[in-house]
């Protein structure tokens, strides 16, 4: 079979259902769309073993954050790939920044294991059923998740620079 | 074997036990040593840690640190004009730093949908498979010094000399070589590059043969590869392998000819694959892609068509120095580039290139701001490092560090 935006949604939808598959965009050429907590291990197992798709390679994963959307502070953004087929799939998932819980892949694909760990020093995800979730770039005590939108780049407790110009 | 063990203690190892959950502790201890592998060390070429409980010469586990050279490239890149991003991939795989530059060069015209000429779209293939070559000469080259074997890598470091001198006549730099630009290379080939291009088709092949007799059948280091470090296919694709690493357990995924970009269609080439995964495979995987990048080359400098060699897209295109002393546009154009005052359309594109060591993704979610609103890199050397353990699980202390060179494993890449 040969694999198309539609048909894959398609599949996908009659599989999770329309309340849990919404959104789904093309940006780059790449589909693009919203799912929830409760599918995306699910989700991403079927893409897996399902013998039409394969779409069974883990590209890379990474978080996002939108500090003025209400409840939907925090965006794990997923990029599956099947080699079989050279389709590509991005996935996403909203959650609120209180509430910053994801299921891991981990027992899906080995290496959701540091993508995870770079996500959690980044963000401060936490993937649930990880096996060793710590973080991986940044110094152990460090005491905040550097890549959230409120934190600058710079220290702003500096005053020898003038920021009018560049935009610090 | 030495009835004797002695047992490294380091402070706070205990807590650190704990803390990573090494598995084999307590019950067995008395048999057990632990053995720091670096931050620091000569064999592991880059700073990463490995902790090691060994076992006499077996490695029983290991727990690998990295992080020692993160500078926090996805949080600079958020404050940055997009211009301004391309020093920062430089820094990534410094041994190969065009593919990296080019790479985000490709993602940001996705993102303007800007349309490159030939000539440039040839140009940066050029320079790109001159990269590989430069990268995967110095993976073998050192594999070749961990096993023993000095001369060769001494040998084809002249090359790689002659190689960065065609960077430097390309763009200025040598090793990180901020080359191009956003629509295209920032000058023509000079004749003089070309020459360079030229003499080292000429020259290269000869020093290649002479490099691959001195190690393919070498019995020594045959003997010292096989079956060291070895992989499985579907163990590599779970851990997201992806470039010669993957290729030398026997899948053909390669970005170049799977989804094609700046021109790889045109050119007609091998993908080399191994069959058992392990250091031997690697190293002839990457021996002979070297080959295929020099056909690559070859086609491409006798085929360079005529044409401009950037885009033509004054907003986003940095304009020759010489028109901003002459015309008014290309002054107004140059500061506004330059202050970084030209806004990017709303997007998110994905774009991945093969670089040394594989699929090299740039994740681009623009906002319609001066800079990107995350810029995500799919960084190969991080993604498969962490197969590490595994791969070394039950072998020897010296298969290690064997095993570690010819993953190729960057630190710039690895810890971004």
């Amino acid at each position: 079979m040969e694999l198309t935006n539609e048909n894959v949604l398609g599949k996908i939808i009659a599989q999770f259902g329309e309340d849990n598959i919404t959104n789904a965009v093309n940006p780059d050429g790449i589909m693009t769309f919203d799912t929830n907590r409760q599918t995306i291990h699910e989700l991403i197992k079927y893409l897996r073993d399902d013998e039409e798709l394969q779409i069974s390679f883990l590209t890379t994963m990474c978080g996002i954050h939108y500090p003025e959307q209400k409840d939907k502070e925090l965006c794990m953004m997923y990029q599956l790939h099947s080699l079989r087929h050279n389709y590509r799939l991005r996935i996403k998932v909203y959650f609120p920044i209180s509430d910053p819980v994801m299921p891991t892949l981990t027992d899906i694909y080995a290496t959701a294991n540091w993508m995870e760990r770079e996500a959690y020093d980044f963000y401060g995800i936490i993937f649930t059923g990880h096996p060793n979730l710590i973080r991986i770039l940044n110094v152990e005590d460090m005491e905040y998740h550097p890549m959230l939108k409120q934190y600058p780049l710079e220290d702003q407790t500096r005053e020898d620079k003038v920021n009018t110009f560049f935009g610090r | 074997m030495a009835t004797e063990k002695k047992t490294v203690e380091l402070d706070g190892l205990d807590t650190f036990r704990e803390n990573y959950d090494l598995k084999l502790q307590d019950e067995h201890n008395d048999n057990l040593t632990t053995l720091n592998l670096g931050p620091t060390h000569p064999a592991t070429h880059g700073i990463f840690q490995n902790i090691l409980q060994m076992n006499g010469e077996i490695i029983m586990d290991a727990v690998p640190t990295i992080g020692y050279i993160h500078r926090a490239f996805e949080k600079i890149a958020e404050r940055r004009p997009f211009y301004q991003i391309t020093p920062l991939t430089d820094r990534m795989n410094y041994c190969s730093s065009p593919i990296n530059n080019m790479g985000y060069h490709m993602t940001v015209e996705k993102l303007l949908g800007i349309e490159i000429p030939k000539r440039a779209q040839y140009i940066r293939v050029i320079m790109m498979e001159l990269a590989r070559i430069s990268d995967h000469l110095i993976c073998n080259s050192i594999l070749g010094v961990d096993s023993g074997a000095f001369t060769g890598f001494l040998y084809v470091m002249q090359e790689r000399e002659h190689i960065y001198d065609i960077y430097e006549e390309v763009c200025g730099a040598r090793l990180t070589t901020n080359m191009g630009r956003i629509g295209g290379m920032e000058r023509d080939l000079s004749p003089k590059a070309l020459h360079l291009i030229g003499e080292f088709l000429q020259r290269f092949p000869k020093v290649w043969a002479e490099f691959e007799k001195m190690l393919t059948r070498n019995r020594i280091f045959v003997d010292r590869t096989t079956d060291v470090g070895a992989i499985s296919a579907e163990r590599a694709l779970s851990y997201g392998f992806t470039g010669p690493n993957l290729r030398a357990t026997g899948v053909d995924y390669d970005v170049r000819v799977m989804n094609p970009y700046s021109s790889y269609e045109d050119f007609d080439f091998e993908i080399p694959v191994g069959s058992k995964g392990d250091t031997y495979d690697r190293f002839l995987v990457r021996n002979a892609e070297v080959w295929e990048s020099l056909k690559i080359i070859e086609q491409a400098y006798k085929n360079l068509p005529e044409g401009s060699y950037h885009a033509d897209a004054p907003h986003y295109y940095l304009p020759p120095k010489q028109e901003v002393y002459r015309s008014m546009e290309a002054l107004i154009y140059h500061f506004k580039i330059v202050m970084g005052e030209i806004n990017a359309p709303v997007g998110e594109v994905y774009h991945a290139v093969e670089g040394g060591n594989g699929e090299l993704g740039f994740y681009l979610i623009s906002d319609g701001g001066r800079t990107p609103y995350r810029l995500h890199f799919r960084r190969p050397c991080f993604i498969y490092y962490q197969a590490y353990t595994e791969m070394i699980k039950g072998g020897q202390l010296a298969d290690a560090i064997l095993t570690l060179s010819s993953l190729n494993v960057i630190a710039g890449e690895l810890d971004a």
